[in-house]
């Protein structure tokens, strides 16, 4: 199984192929087309991170000893985030999910998108990400 | 070198870079760049006048004390109100308005009661009254306003009734642009001998403000957003008013004499100073009304109208625009969608392009809600901005249309 810290490696050398902003934003885009979407029953209130900027939802399952989180975001730059935070924490053993200092969002100059002030709601999906799997953990 | 090039070499911040592109800044509803004459005027202060004032019978004491009095003097001169003393000196518009809610409805909102605000209000012009309602079982009513981003003045005067206690309006809408008929809600108010308060935030930094004229019961304004300093706001009473009101916070400079028994207070504005003030603060203040007087409210104004038609006319040719507020009257700001993309997404394009722009809800949630919409991109003018950097915001918008479109 490819850990969390390989998976996160994969996107940092992804991601070292962009020398101009704009490819990179491109890039981001175009991954959230493809991310682990959400099922539209859970696009509701319960399922919602609200940012003041952006919107995220967040839903996770546990199968097989493993979390598998699905999303979507109103915004396309939050969504493609969202969808490389999937990548790297999706179908892990939640005591991993739980364990693990994501590094890769600052790696891959994306930092800004994690600060308050953006307040777009990925700081608290990532939050939520842990919630879910320490809640998997106790089962 | 032109007028405005020698205006923006007052302001240092705007020679900076922004990833590697000459800084456009747009966000100016939210806090303007300060000129040089405020930050060497902070600087002046800490470095030959520091002191606390009111206090000590020395040399530096009595030094910043004079200087404290005379920017409440210039401030009073600067909106025109009948006495110094009743301005009074807060951390900022927010910072007035609770001091009303707090004070002024102790004294006068009973159980039944309503609290008459509209619904295009930043959140520090709903909140504050919705805790002072819920203390005193008075109730908050809300004129509605129109898709064009205007109030709907005709249901304002339905809503004013023998229960209203007090209006509490913006004077322009931080979100919209909208200029509002103060005026004329304030006669009406009078009528029924309601007081009438305004949120000036947004509009001391674009046009004069004369509370005499308005006869207004308080305004309220906040110096960073008339290029002053942060920290810094004031709260104009009329005499009347804050001689009835209980003081806000207790301390040290609002008594007159305390004893275990019994405190009395001192006299107006100084009851609603509580503790040491911030004079750094108000003297920048001060600075900042001077240069915007030696600016002249005419050449502003002027100046701001030609970049708000220029703006409206260039983002009218923006493929998709929808604008959010288009009112009559407009001061500073101008609130629009691109088409269908995130406003989140645009502005994170454009803060890469070195543009600063505000995106989200603007602390004005039900607005937005009105209109259906997460947010809006939303752009606004102070004296130093240019066509030019309208362009570039244009073909700013250019490009993200091309990523996202």
């Amino acid at each position: 199984m490819t850990t969390i810290k390989e998976k996160e490696q994969k996107i940092i050398s992804d991601f070292e192929m962009f020398d101009d902003w704009m490819d990179k934003y491109n890039y981001i885009i175009e991954l959230g087309k493809s991310i682990s979407l959400i099922k539209e029953e859970y696009k509701t209130e319960k399922y919602m991170i609200k940012g003041c900027q952006s919107r995220v939802w967040l839903h996770a399952d546990y199968q097989d000893g493993k979390v598998i989180y699905t999303a979507d975001s109103d915004a396309l730059i939050t969504k493609g985030i969202a969808a490389l935070l999937i990548e790297v924490l999706s179908g892990q053993p939640p005591k991993e999910i739980v364990d693990t200092e994501l590094s890769f969002i600052d790696e891959i100059g994306l930092k800004e998108h994690l600060s308050q002030t953006r307040s777009n709601g990925l700081v608290n999906m990532i939050k939520q990400m842990k919630l879910y799997a320490l809640a998997f953990s106790k089962m | 070198m032109s007028k405005i090039e020698q205006l923006r070499k007052q302001f240092p911040i705007l020679s900076m870079e922004v990833n590697n592109r000459p800084l456009v800044y747009f966000d100016n509803a939210a806090t303007t760049q300060k000129p040089k004459v405020v930050i060497e005027r902070l600087q002046k202060y800490y470095e030959t006048e520091n002191s606390n004032i009111h206090r000590g019978a020395h040399f530096l004491s009595q030094m910043a004390t004079d200087a404290y009095e005379q920017a409440r003097k210039t401030t009073a001169s600067f909106i025109n109100a009948m006495h110094p003393h009743e301005v009074v000196f807060t951390r900022g518009t927010t910072e007035s308005i609770n001091l009303v809610a707090h004070s002024f409805c102790k004294k006068i909102l009973k159980p039944g009661d309503e609290i008459l605000i509209s619904a295009m209000e930043h959140h520090s012009n709903i909140v504050p009254w919705q805790i002072a309602c819920q203390e005193h079982q008075a109730s908050l009513k809300v004129i509605p306003i129109n898709q064009k981003g205007e109030l709907i003045i005709p249901e304002y005067h339905k809503l004013l009734n023998e229960k209203t206690r007090l209006v509490a309006i913006t004077h322009v809408s931080n979100a919209l642009g909208t200029i509002n008929p103060v005026r004329e809600i304030i006669e009406a108010a009078h009528r029924k001998e309601i007081p009438v308060l305004v949120d000036g935030a947004q509009a001391t930094p674009h046009m004069p403000v004369d509370v005499q004229a308005l006869d207004c019961d308080f305004y309220c304004f906040s110096g960073h957003k008339m290029y002053g300093p942060m920290g810094i706001g004031v709260l104009y009473g009329k005499e009347k008013w804050l001689e009835q009101m209980p003081p806000y916070q207790s301390g040290g400079e609002m008594i007159k004499d305390v004893s275990f028994e019994k405190t009395t207070y001192n006299d107006l504005p100084f009851k609603f100073e509580a503790g040491t003030p911030n004079v750094a603060g108000v003297l920048g203040l001060e600075a900042a009304m001077n240069f915007i007087s030696e600016t002249g409210h005419d050449a502003i104004s002027a100046h701001e109208s030609d970049l708000l038609q220029y703006a409206l006319e260039g983002l009218k040719n923006v493929d998709g625009i929808r604008f959010i507020g288009t009112p009559e009257h407009r001061a500073g700001a101008i609130s629009f969608l691109p088409g269908d993309i995130h406003p989140y997404d645009a502005g994170t394009i454009l803060d890469k392009l070195g543009i600063a722009v505000r995106t989200g809800h603007h602390c004005v949630q039900p607005v937005l809600d009105y209109f259906s919409i997460p947010g809006t991109i939303r752009i606004s003018f102070a004296v130093y901005n240019t066509r030019q950097e309208i362009d570039t915001l244009i073909k700013g918008l250019a490009t993200v249309r091309e990523m996202f479109g």
